[in-house]
């Protein structure tokens, strides 16, 4: 029905569009599970110490929380049948495994989430403060749940496991406790959650360092100030160890992705351990790296924990299984520098902290806000080099992506991926206007809730 | 039954139920964000908006429950459905997000005419889609060894627009019953005239789309006018009609809408009737599409013991913001 150029196309035109859709929804989704999280901590604080600051910072963040949430329902609405609408091969063959868990997400953590939304919103006036910390607490709980289920189903299409192959190629579920608790699923989980909280904890710090440049006294820009860095400084470490696990066991199960991000050609000779590169243009048809900047042996460090370890190279892999190796090698630099960049954050502000510094450092501050999108976009970073290191593979190792598509005419798909991207970014763009004019007014003593009408009337 | 097993039947109810909650639900505000188009007044518009505004999250949730649901019990059909709608369901869900934008945003736009606008374009875009979806499915949709095999455009026919239609009026019916319920004043008396000339379009519309229904394939002639289909689906119709004229004079301003949604209740159970055994025309089975029972098992054990407690705690989100919603003074802007 179709002719094999038009399929080309019509594949990178549907992979352009997960990319793009699923790009704008993670960091919407990931920015709503911090700040929920965020939220419910200023909410436990104020009921608990009666800290008039922290019910100024909850409703000031609520204001924020209600323009991502609510958007993000409609992006997250999106992916929920992106699977059918260019991925039809793929759900016919994996929907039994992969649709349960979605329909978990959904059945757990939407409904929870969606639930309890409006009370969290709109009726601290009506309910009271306990049933709100309630409603707080529920919104919270359903955005971890939420990344719970999806992680899985993702993970599932890395390390497939628990299921067996029917005649016609379909999978089948055997055992829904392996399925959920697929082998790559703890790092997966650990990594994303602890990314979701970074990202968030950078943006509160960029936001705050913002408002103290202008307002070095306000209490309010103080408190949310000191919090944020206390999470970097916790959390960009504990990042880094878990990103560590992560790599290792990616190493056993996807050994190529790790030598496309090492962009490891070729292996070196035994003893010499693996360089680590700091910079390389690879080179996909000649199958070797331009331009190589390199550091002998501490590659080995990080990846075999010794200095003369080595690990497979691109080379001793069939060519038709190697993913496109220059954006996972350039994303996963990207992702690393930035996480550096994170825990000098965090390192740093604990320096000043223990020096009585932290309000007068206004270096600090002005780092605070450059860094502001630095735990988002290494996020993305992270799983651009982990959906791009997988190719060419739906999921790992049985079910390739090009024979994954749906029968849909070519240029259906590349003018419906443009249309979504000329949607996408307009939506996006007016929400970011929105939230950086928000964020431009700092957080002032007695916050207004959303939709003040809706709360104050009886 | 009809060469269905019981756990097929069961998950095939599931699917049912969440879409008919999700049409009576989101079909609700849907209905009231088109109402916008025809209540211009400022005040009134800030009134239809804080009357959606706690809860139309949650409702949009059940058509996110329908696409996991239909990917997990039902994966064929699933596949086969959604290259068949592709351009709709785009528009659809670009339309859904443009709402998102316009009801979230619009405190916080310069202008709240732009929130509004997004609001209505948004709703009606969404909702012809809809209808187009469900028009097209009924109409029956080509397809070959589990994937689609047609044009990519039967769902630009004369009967898919023709429910795309019917399902306008019929939200549109739905939401000025919710006004009416809601508001007070004004508003009030408008939604209450509204909602008797779009009771009457919503009518003779599902009336059109029952009659041309019955036309596009003989198996839906057969079945619906089966006696025991078409006696007690021409009563209840007949008795929530009636209820509809006396719920008006009733001091339960909910009535009129209760007694809407039985009516689409009952439009909805027919169509599905007429389907039966099918899920998508003109041949592919509910047990052809089925997952394996593993799946299914796994999903049913956790909807019924989810399931209640959702709708419980949805019910108390409806019930904080439940009541009457007055128009905010000028002194709270």
């Amino acid at each position: 029905m179709f002719e094999a150029a038009d399929a080309g196309a019509a594949l990178l035109a549907a992979r352009a569009q997960f990319a793009i859709t699923i790009s704008f929804h993670i960091v919407l989704a990931a920015f709503s599970i911090g700040l929920a999280q965020w939220l419910l901590v200023l909410e436990a604080l104020w009921l608990w110490r009666r800290n008039q600051h922290c019910l100024d910072l909850y409703r000031y963040w609520l204001k924020i929380f209600a323009l991502t949430v609510a958007v993000g329902t409609a992006s997250g609405l999106v992916m929920e049948y992106q699977f059918g609408l260019n991925w039809s091969v793929l759900s016919v063959k994996a929907g039994e495994v992969i649709g349960p868990l979605m329909f978990y997400e959904v059945m757990v953590a939407f409904f929870l989430e969606a639930g309890f939304l409006g009370v969290m919103l709109f009726g601290l006036n009506k309910v009271g403060p306990r049933l709100h910390f309630l409603a707080t607490c529920a919104v919270a709980l359903g955005s971890l749940v939420s990344a719970f289920w999806i992680i899985s189903a993702n993970s599932w299409m890395h390390t497939p496991a628990g299921y067996s192959l029917a005649g016609d190629g379909r999978f089948l579920a055997e055992d829904w406790w392996a399925i959920v608790f697929n082998p790559s699923f703890p790092y997966r989980l650990t990594h994303m959650l602890l990314a979701a909280m970074l990202g968030t904890a950078t943006m509160l710090a960029g936001a705050a360092g913002w408002h103290l440049l202008r307002q070095p006294g306000n209490p309010r820009a103080r408190l949310q100030y000191s919090m944020a860095l206390w999470a970097i400084a916790l959390l960009a470490p504990v990042q880094i160890i878990a990103g560590d696990l992560h790599g290792q066991h990616t190493l056993q199960v996807q050994p190529i992705k790790v030598a496309a991000i090492e962009g490891s050609w070729t292996r070196p000779p035994a003893g010499a351990g693996e360089p680590l590169r700091l910079f390389a243009v690879p080179d996909m048809a000649e199958q070797r790296n331009h331009f190589e900047v390199a550091i002998p042996r501490l590659g080995s460090l990080y990846l075999t924990h010794d200095l003369s370890g080595t690990i497979s190279a691109l080379d001793e892999f069939p060519r038709a299984d190697l993913p496109p190796v220059a954006i996972v090698f350039y994303a996963f630099r990207v992702m690393v520098g930035l996480g550096v960049l994170m825990a000098a954050l965090g390192l740093a502000s604990l320096l000043l902290r223990w020096r009585g510094r932290l309000w007068h450092a206004r270096w600090l501050q002005c780092a605070s806000v450059a860094l502001a999108p630095a735990g988002f976009v290494a996020m993305l970073s992270g799983w651009i080099v982990t959906e791009v290191g997988r190719q060419p593979f739906t999921v790992y190792g049985l079910l390739r992506t090009a024979d994954s598509l749906s029968p849909v005419a070519a240029p259906k798909v590349i003018w419906a991926t443009l249309a979504i991207l000329l949607v996408y970014t307009l939506v996006f763009g007016l929400g970011l206007w929105l939230l950086l004019r928000l964020l431009g007014k700092p957080p002032g003593p007695d916050e207004r809730s959303p939709a003040p009408a809706l709360s104050e009337e009886t | 039954m009809f060469g269905v097993d019981a756990l097929t039947l069961l998950s095939a109810g599931a699917l049912a139920f969440a879409l008919l909650t999700y049409v009576m639900l989101d079909g609700t505000d849907l209905g009231v964000g088109m109402l916008m188009g025809i209540n211009r007044r400022p005040e009134q518009r800030q009134v239809m908006l804080l009357s959606i505004l706690p809860i139309w999250d949650a409702n949009e949730t059940w058509l996110v429950l329908g696409g996991g649901g239909l990917l997990a019990l039902f994966p064929l059909a699933y596949a086969i459905l959604l290259p068949a709608l592709y351009v709709p369901f785009l528009l659809m869900f670009m339309a859904l997000l443009v709402r998102a934008v316009g009801i979230e945003f619009r405190e916080h736009l310069p202008r709240k005419g732009m929130g509004d606008a997004l609001l209505l374009g948004g709703s009606l875009l969404a909702t012809l889609c809809q209808g187009v979806a469900l028009g097209t499915l009924l109409q029956g949709v080509p397809h070959k060894a589990g994937q689609y095999n047609g044009n990519g455009w039967e769902w630009l026919g004369s009967f898919p627009l023709l429910c795309g239609l019917a399902l306008v009026a019929g939200y549109l019916w739905l939401g000025a019953c919710w006004l009416y319920w809601r508001s007070e004043g004004d508003l009030h008396q408008r939604s209450r005239r509204q909602a008797r000339y779009l009771s009457l379009l919503a009518l003779s519309l599902l009336a059109a789309v029952l009659i041309c229904t019955l036309g596009v394939d003989q198996r839906y002639w057969q079945r619906l006018s089966e006696p025991w289909i078409a006696g007690p689906s021409l009563a209840s119709v007949t008795l929530l009609l009636l209820g509809y004229q006396l719920a008006w004079r009733s001091r339960w301003h909910c009535l009129p809408l209760l007694m809407a949604l039985g009516v689409v209740a009952v439009a909805f159970a027919l169509m599905l009737l007429a389907l039966f055994p099918l899920i998508i025309p003109p041949d592919l089975s509910l047990a052809q599409a089925a997952s394996s029972p593993t799946s299914q098992t796994f999903m049913l054990v956790g909807f019924a013991i989810i399931a209640p407690i959702t709708l419980a705690y949805n019910t108390l989100g409806f019930r904080v913001f439940a009541g009457k919603i007055r128009a905010p003074d000028a002194r709270s802007e």
